[in-house]
C-alpha cells in the first residue's frame, strides 16, 4: 500500500503541470460549491428562523381538519379542554420540546368607531407565546414590547389603513360558535411588523380577552404552537408527537389531532425546497467536473505509460495491483482538490462573514448574512469529490490492469 | 529434468486476414545454469520465442514446460504470478520505472510482486547493488544515469527475486559495443555466482560470442545449435 501510494504520488509530481491544472479545476469546483452551500444554507436557515421564531413555531397541533379550513379560522374546530390536556401530557413526555403556546384564533371585525375592517385575532398567553416565538417581541414597532390584558397589537398594514395609533381605543367584534355577536374595547398597545411582507392581518390579544369576546365558559384552543430545542430534531420530534397523539381517536376510530411541522404550514417551504434543489444541482455539476477531469487525466496517464504498464505486468505485478496503482493516483488527485478546495472555501466564507454582507427578507432589513461554516458540508463535498475521483479512475485503471504485456511492451 | 523443454512449438500471429507464422515447429531443451543465446536476423522470431519462454505469451501449438510447469495452461493471473516467482526480465530499452530510484527499482519486485520482509529485502538489494557496481548511484533516478548503468540496474532487478531463469531480449541493442560487452560479462558473472539460467537474444556477433550455447533462428525455424563447452572468448 505504501509503495502504491508512493508511486502514485510520484507520478502526479512527474506530470506536475497537468496535475496542477486538474487539481485547480477541482479546487475551483469545491470552492464554488462549498461557498454556495454555505451561503444558500444560511440564507435558508435564516429565512426559516424568521418565520418560525416570529410567529409560526416549529410544529403546530390542531384538531383534525383545522388546517384544511384554516383561512376561515373555524371556531367549531377548536380543541376542548379535555383534548388540550392530552396534548399537554404528550408534550411533557418529550424532552426535545422547549416551549409551547396555546392560541385561540378567530376572525373578527376591527373598528376605530369610524371605519370597520376584518382582522384575524390571536389570543395568546404572553409568556408562552414569547418563549415559543422568541422573535415575536422584536416585531412590535411602536409601543411597549409586551402583550397586556385589555390591549391589542395591531398589524401595521391595518394600523395604517385605519389610522390607528398606540393609545387609541378600538373595538373588536366577533361572532362566537353559537352565532351570537359580541364586542370588546381595546387600547392599541403596539403596532406589529409583518414578517413575510405586507398583507399580514394578524392581531394579538391576551388569551383571556379572547375567551371573553367569544364568551367561552370553558376555554377552547385553536392551535398549539411548539418550539423545539434543536432544529435538527424537527422531524424526530414531530414523529414522536405524532405517534403519541395518533393514539387518541374518536369513537369512530378517526384521529382527533393533526400535527404539522412549519413545512406544511408556510409557503416559504417551497423557497427552502428550491434552495435545496439548487444546491443539489450545483453539487451535480461538481460531480460532472470531477468525473470528466479525473477521467480525462487518468486516460492520458494510462495511455502515456503503456510501456511502463507492460514492464510491471511482465515482471509479475498482478492485475489488481496495477488497477490499485491508477485508482490511488485518481484518489490522490481528488483528495488534493478536496482538501485545498475546502481550505480555500473556508477562507472565502470567513471573509464573507467578516465583511458583514447584509440582505433584506420581507420587511426585515439589514439582516447580516452570517454563513455558518458547517464542517459537515465540507466533509460531504470532499467525500463526494473523492468517491467520484475513484470512480472516474476505475475505467482507465481497469484498462491498464487488463493490458497484454506483449502488446504493451511493443508499444512505442 | 531440463529447465525449459519446448516440443514442436508453433506460434501464429493473426494480422487481419492473414496469419503470420512467427515460429514453426521449434524444439529444444535448456538446462539449469546455462548461458544461452538465440541469434538471428530481425523478424526471425527471437522476441516471439523469448516471450513464450518468459510466459508472456502462449504457443499456438506444441508443448512448453518451464520450471516443471506447463505454461500454456496458465490464465492471466497465474501467468503473472508465475513470472513473478520464476522469471526475471531484462529489456532492450532497460524499462526501469522512471519515478523510482535505482534502489527502489530493484526493490520493486520484492514489494509489489513477492512479499519479502524488509531486512531480507535490504540484504539482497545491497549485495546486488555491489555486484552490479551501482552502490554509489543507489539514490539516483533512471534519467540521471547512463544506458549501461540502467542495464546494470535492470540485471539486478531481474535477479533480486532469485528467479530460475532470466530472459533478456536484445539486452545490448541500445548500448555501444564496449558497454554491451560489460553488460554481457556482468550477466555471465551473475550466472556464475547465483546459478541462474540466462537466455538472451541478439543479432550482434560480438555479443553472440559470449554465449555458451547458441541457437540460430531463421524465419521462425531453429536452424542450428552450437555449444562451446563453457569457454569464454572465441
Ligand atoms: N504481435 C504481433 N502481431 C503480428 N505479427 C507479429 C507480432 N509480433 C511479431 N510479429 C511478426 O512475427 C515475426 C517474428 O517477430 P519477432 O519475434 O519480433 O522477431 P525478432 O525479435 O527476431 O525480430 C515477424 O514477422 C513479426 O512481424
Ligand atoms: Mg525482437
Amino acid at each position: 500500500m505504501f509503495n502504491l501510494l508512493r508511486i502514485a504520488v510520484r507520478n502526479l509530481r512527474r506530470y506536475r503541470r497537468r496535475t496542477i491544472l486538474t487539481a485547480s479545476l477541482i479546487v475551483t469546483g469545491v470552492v464554488f460549491v462549498s461557498v454556495f452551500v454555505a451561503v444558500s444554507g444560511s440564507f435558508k436557515n435564516m429565512m426559516i428562523g424568521q418565520i418560525t421564531d416570529s410567529f409560526l413555531g416549529h410544529i403546530q397541533i390542531h384538531r383534525k381538519g383545522y388546517v384544511a379550513s384554516i383561512d376561515s379560522l373555524p371556531l367549531t374546530m377548536n380543541l376542548k379542554s379535555q383534548a388540550v390536556k392530552k396534548i399537554d401530557e404528550a408534550i411533557k413526555g418529550i424532552p426535545e420540546i422547549e416551549a409551547y403556546s396555546p392560541r385561540i384564533k378567530f376572525a373578527g371585525m376591527f373598528s376605530n368607531f369610524v371605519e370597520t375592517t376584518n382582522i384575524k385575532i390571536n389570543g395568546v398567553y404572553p409568556e408562552k407565546e414569547i418563549k415559543t416565538a422568541p422573535l415575536f417581541l422584536s416585531r412590535i414597532r411602536e409601543g411597549e414590547k409586551i402583550i397586556k390584558k385589555g390591549e391589542i397589537l395591531v398589524p401595521e398594514l391595518l394600523a395604517k389603513g385605519m389610522k390607528a395609533k398606540v393609545g387609541d381605543m378600538v373595538v373588536v367584534i366577533a361572532t362566537n360558535k353559537d352565532g351570537s355577536v359580541n364586542g370588546k374595547q381595546f387600547r392599541v398597545g403596539g403596532i406589529l411588523e409583518s414578517v413575510t411582507g405586507p398583507g399580514g392581518r394578524d392581531g394579538y390579544i391576551h388569551i383571556e380577552d379572547a375567551t371573553e369576546i367569544l364568551r367561552m365558559d370553558n376555554m377552547e384552543i385553536s392551535e398549539i404552537a411548539i418550539r423545539i430545542k434543536e432544529f435538527s430534531q424537527l422531524h424526530e420530534t414531530h414523529n414522536k408527537l405524532q405517534d403519541m397523539l395518533s393514539k387518541e381517536r374518536t369513537e369512530q376510530g378517526k384521529p382527533i389531532f393533526e400535527v404539522h411541522t412549519w413545512e406544511k404550514l408556510s409557503p416559504f417551504y417551497n423557497v427552502a425546497t428550491m434552495i435545496d434543489m439548487m444546491t443539489f444541482f450545483i453539487k451535480l455539476m461538481l460531480v460532472a467536473i470531477v468525473l470528466i477531469s479525473i477521467m480525462n487525466v487518468m486516460i492520458m496517464a494510462v495511455y502515456e505509460r503503456v510501456r511502463e504498464i507492460g514492464t510491471i505486468a511482465a515482471i509479475g505485478t498482478l492485475p489488481g495491483k496495477i488497477l490499485s496503482m491508477f485508482v490511488i493516483e485518481g484518489f490522490c488527485l481528488g483528495l488534493i482538490g478536496a482538501v485545498i478546495g475546502s481550505i480555500l472555501g473556508g477562507a472565502i466564507i470567513f471573509v464573507i462573514n467578516f465583511s458583514e454582507i447584509t440582505f433584506n427578507f420581507g420587511r426585515q432589513k439589514g439582516l447580516i448574512l452570517s454563513t455558518s461554516v458547517n464542517p459537515n458540508d465540507f466533509l460531504v463535498i470532499s467525500v463526494i469529490v473523492i468517491i467520484v475521483s475513484v470512480l472516474a479512475s476505475l475505467q482507465p485503471a481497469f484498462k491498464a490492469s487488463r493490458m497484454d504485456p506483449v502488446q504493451a511492451l511493443r508499444h512505442v | 529434468m531440463s529447465l525449459v523443454v519446448a516440443e514442436n512449438i508453433d506460434k501464429d500471429y493473426q494480422a487481419g486476414e492473414i496469419s503470420i507464422k512467427a515460429l514453426k515447429g521449434v524444439s529444444f531443451q535448456i538446462e539449469q545454469s546455462s548461458f544461452v543465446s538465440f541469434v538471428g536476423p530481425s523478424g526471425s522470431g527471437k522476441t516471439t520465442l523469448l516471450n513464450l519462454i518468459g510466459c508472456l505469451d502462449k504457443p499456438t501449438h506444441g508443448r512448453l514446460r518451464v520450471a516443471d510447469t506447463d505454461v500454456s495452461t496458465l490464465d492471466q493471473k497465474q501467468s503473472a504470478s508465475f513470472r513473478g516467482n520464476h522469471i526475471g526480465f531484462i529489456f532492450q530499452d532497460f524499462n526501469l520505472i522512471p519515478v523510482l530510484t535505482v534502489y527502489e527499482n530493484i526493490e520493486y519486485p520484492l514489494i509489489m510482486v513477492q512479499n519479502v520482509p524488509v531486512q531480507e529485502r535490504e540484504r539482497r538489494i545491497m549485495s546486488l547493488l555491489e555486484a552490479v557496481g551501482m552502490g554509489e548511484q543507489r539514490d539516483k533516478y533512471p534519467d540521471q544515469i547512463s544506458g549501461g548503468q540502467k542495464q546494470r540496474v535492470a540485471v539486478a532487478r531481474a535477479l533480486v527475486t532469485n528467479p530460475n531463469v532470466v530472459i533478456a531480449d536484445e539486452p545490448t541493442a541500445n548500448l555501444d559495443s564496449k558497454t554491451a560487452r560489460m553488460v554481457i560479462d556482468l550477466m555471465k558473472k551473475m550466472r556464475d555466482e547465483s546459478g541462474t539460467t540466462f537466455i538472451f537474444s541478439t543479432h550482434d556477433p560480438r555479443v553472440v560470442a559470449e554465449a555458451e550455447i547458441i541457437y540460430t533462428l531463421e524465419d521462425g525455424e531453429l536452424t542450428g545449435r552450437e555449444a562451446k563447452g563453457g569457454t569464454d572468448d572465441v
